[in-house]
């Protein structure tokens, strides 16, 4: 059994909470003391039957004011699958929400009004989808019942949604399914109102879909976070690198070079806790040894010596700012890559999208939810890839070192010469 | 299948390592909360997985209300003793003698919130600037919110409106001097991912969360163990019966469940049969909707 993480994205108007309340719901994932706890809340639907939305939103500001504000984590598993949900505000002062829950998805589900079809919200959670790189997409049409369930209206919306977005957007693995979260209608059973539609539920499409993890590349990257030295009696020369490998497989007697200094060695040994296995690969946390003693710590990057990645200083990427201070390209700010912390600056703003319309605009300020195209100067050089090739090496936050909130995401783009 | 597809209890345990060894990077003083129960044991194994043959990079703190189930502190010390590393002890009943809380009184008192007391008082006693903990985001729907690394101010005040976006594995662990940050390295845990992972890595438990005879009162509901610790009265009918507990706290708050479940395949049976949730059996829980949110406004782990 392995995970899938998913983020749904949809204001509350498309029954976003309603939808993922119903998937909790039909998996018999909520428990009798959590029923109890929402049957005795006062928000009810217009016909009196439980208001599923109330299962997300935690907080007491979101419950009084029937939003979702924060990501909100949701667990549930069936027989087949464990599935982690990251529940993201839709509305447009809550775009940084969502590129946070986007961040970690192998999947989005992006909720179409069917009265409404295919509206702006929908241009700009696409265009998230596209920007951050998720592997798969589902469109759920909602509130079928509303349309009389209609083919028509799902087939001009699914059209339009294709001609629009799918394709300017390079969304590769886009699946549509009609749906009426408040009904149930192809969530978890198959609808009998819907005998026209020929797919799966979306759960069935959940439970089966392949997960693909976070890089596309194949090339071994692992971040030091911490050199294991016991400096004991029997471990006197003991010296392991502790990390989480980010993308590709390590092989003892594979050459590896160090990054920045580019020494190079060869795995000597490799050890997952008490056993030590031949190789290891993409997402396990392990501890490497090397063949020759050389000056390695933490913020260090190990690579398989064949494949190489980028090596700059200057870096054009796409910017997600996130904090309600503009950005100021006069100021100095932490960019953490991996375990890697440095100084930067942003060297130019290239261009601004209107993430409404998806035009790119001239830009003089970056200021809460806008998303851009900059080059960033950084301090010491980064050993990154492309966010395209590699979304656990391509990307980095900044960090405001006034305050010390995490103000942007980036997202490598481009190497500048 | 990608061929870089691991099974999803390796995967939460990478992940949390992964954590782990960020606290460590990032962090001068950390030190991992450990409350004796299910949860901080699971912390302890990863943390043996993280920086085995070396030694913890922080130290285990214990929050002690002296409303123990002895059994918890039985292992504990057992525990302590078989890592060979540091433990710290805060007693809530030093902040009860500093007068710097006051016992509650009544049927329902609890020293359970004192705690909150104690423990900013032995964060800043010795100046940890990371406290890792095994909450959860399943357990309670204000810590589904929660971010990993979850700064508190100097007031120990966690502030749901003002969190930073966590993005992709990059966890911010910067902070200002006097503020400190909680981190939850198996957020991403549910109650049966942590019972098939103890099945699996084969650890021990204290023996309160397998079946066993014990005399129990009911109050408000709830199962509760007898002990001197709860204020009882010729109300209170002590029965005996095959109990077990699912989460383990202070004695005043801690509710049993019937069971007969005395090996780990049938807690793990009895929980994927479960209609009722972990915290159902938590009665500080049960005083409002947002009785955790306010808690954790107010410092709680």
């Amino acid at each position: 059994m392995n995970i899938l993480k998913f983020f749904t994205a949809g204001s509350v108007d498309d029954g976003k909470s309603t939808l993922i309340g119903r998937l909790l719901y039909d998996t018999g994932s909520i428990l009798v003391d959590q029923l109890e706890a929402l049957q005795n809340s006062n928000r009810k639907n217009d016909d009196g039957s439980i208001d599923l939305a109330i299962l997300t939103d935690g907080l007491r500001a979101e419950r009084e004011q029937g939003i979702t504000i924060d990501v909100a984590y949701k667990y549930f598993q069936t027989g087949k699958r464990k599935f982690i949900i990251a529940d993201t505000p839709g509305h447009i002062q809550y775009t940084r929400n969502m590129v946070t829950g986007a961040s970690t998805a192998n999947l989005a589900i992006i909720l179409i009004d069917a009265r409404n079809g295919v509206v702006e919200q929908t241009i700009r959670h696409s265009y998230l989808v596209s920007l951050l790189g998720v592997s798969h997409v589902v469109i759920c049409i909602n509130k079928m019942d509303m349309e009389g369930y209609s083919e028509e209206v799902y087939h001009n919306i699914t059209e339009k949604y294709k001609t629009l977005l799918a394709a300017n957007l390079k969304l590769n693995d886009v699946t549509f399914i009609p749906v009426s979260a408040l009904k149930g209608d192809n969530i978890v059973h198959l609808s009998e109102n819907m005998p026209w539609y020929k797919g799966t539920s979306l759960l069935d499409f959940l439970e089966t879909v392949e997960v693909t993890g976070n890089q596309t590349s194949d090339y071994a990257r692992m971040p030091v976070q911490w050199v294991i030295r016991p400096q004991t009696d029997e471990l006197h020369d003991y010296r392991g690198y502790a990390g989480r490998i980010l993308s590709g497989t390590f092989k003892v007697n594979d050459k590896v070079t160090v990054l920045p200094s580019a020494s190079s060695s060869v795995i000597s040994k490799i050890e997952v806790f008490d056993k030590a296995p031949e190789e290891v690969t993409a997402g396990m946390s392990v501890t490497l040894h090397l063949k020759d003693n050389i000056d390695i710590s933490r913020g260090d990057v190990l690579v398989n010596s064949a494949y190489l990645p980028q090596r700059s200083q200057l870096i054009e990427a796409d910017l997600c700012w996130m904090d309600n201070k503009p950005m100021d390209d006069t100021i100095t700010y932490f960019l953490q890559h991996n375990s890697k912390l440095t100084k930067c600056k942003v060297r130019e703003i290239m261009y601004k999208v209107n993430i409404n319309t998806l035009e790119k605009e001239e830009a003089f300020e970056f200021k809460l939810n806008d998303i851009g195209r900059v080059v960033i100067k950084t301090a010491d050089e980064l050993a990154y890839d492309l966010y395209s090739e590699n979304k656990a090496n391509g990307s980095a936050i900044l960090i405001d070192s006034r305050t010390n909130l995490t103000v942007g995401a980036l997202m490598f783009r481009a190497i500048v010469e | 299948m990608s061929k870089y597809n691991l099974d999803y209890l390796d995967e939460l345990e990478a992940e949390a390592i992964h954590i782990l060894r960020e606290v460590a990077g990032q962090f001068e003083k950390p030190a991992l909360l450990f409350s004796g129960g299910k949860d901080s044991i699971t912390l302890v194994r990863l943390a043996e997985k993280a920086f085995r043959p070396g030694k913890f990079p922080f130290p285990l703190v214990h929050i002690d209300t002296g409303h123990n189930f002895e059994e918890t502190i039985t292992y504990r010390d057992k525990m302590v003793e078989r890592l060979g590393e540091k433990l710290i002890v805060g007693y809530v009943q030093d902040s009860i003698n500093e007068g710097k809380v006051i016992e509650q009184k009544g049927k329902n008192a609890s020293r359970n919130s004192l705690q909150t007391v104690t423990l900013l008082d032995t964060i800043a006693k010795h100046g940890f600037d990371a406290c890792i903990g095994g909450a959860r985001r399943d357990e309670e729907k204000a810590r589904a919110k929660e971010r990993i690394f979850s700064v508190r101010d100097e007031f120990g005040q966690w502030d749901p409106k003002r969190q930073r976006p966590e993005l992709w594995n990059i966890y911010n662990g910067r902070i200002h001097k006097g503020e400190n940050v909680r981190v939850f390295p198996i957020s991403n845990w549910t109650e049966l991912d942590v019972w098939n992972y103890i099945r699996r890595e084969k650890m021990d438990l204290p023996s309160i969360y397998f079946a066993h005879k014990r005399d129990t009162i009911t109050r408000n509901g709830q199962l509760m163990a007898a002990s001197p610790f709860l204020n009882m009265d010729d109300a209170d009918v002590v029965t005996n019966r095959m109990v077990r507990f699912r989460t383990v706290g202070d004695m005043s708050c801690t509710a049993a469940v019937e069971s007969e479940a005395d090996q780990i395949d049938d807690i793990i049976e009895e929980i994927s049969a479960s209609k009722i949730s972990e915290r159902g059996a938590r009665l500080d829980d049960k005083v409002s909707e947002a009785a955790m949110e306010d808690r954790k406004k107010g410092g709680y782990f």
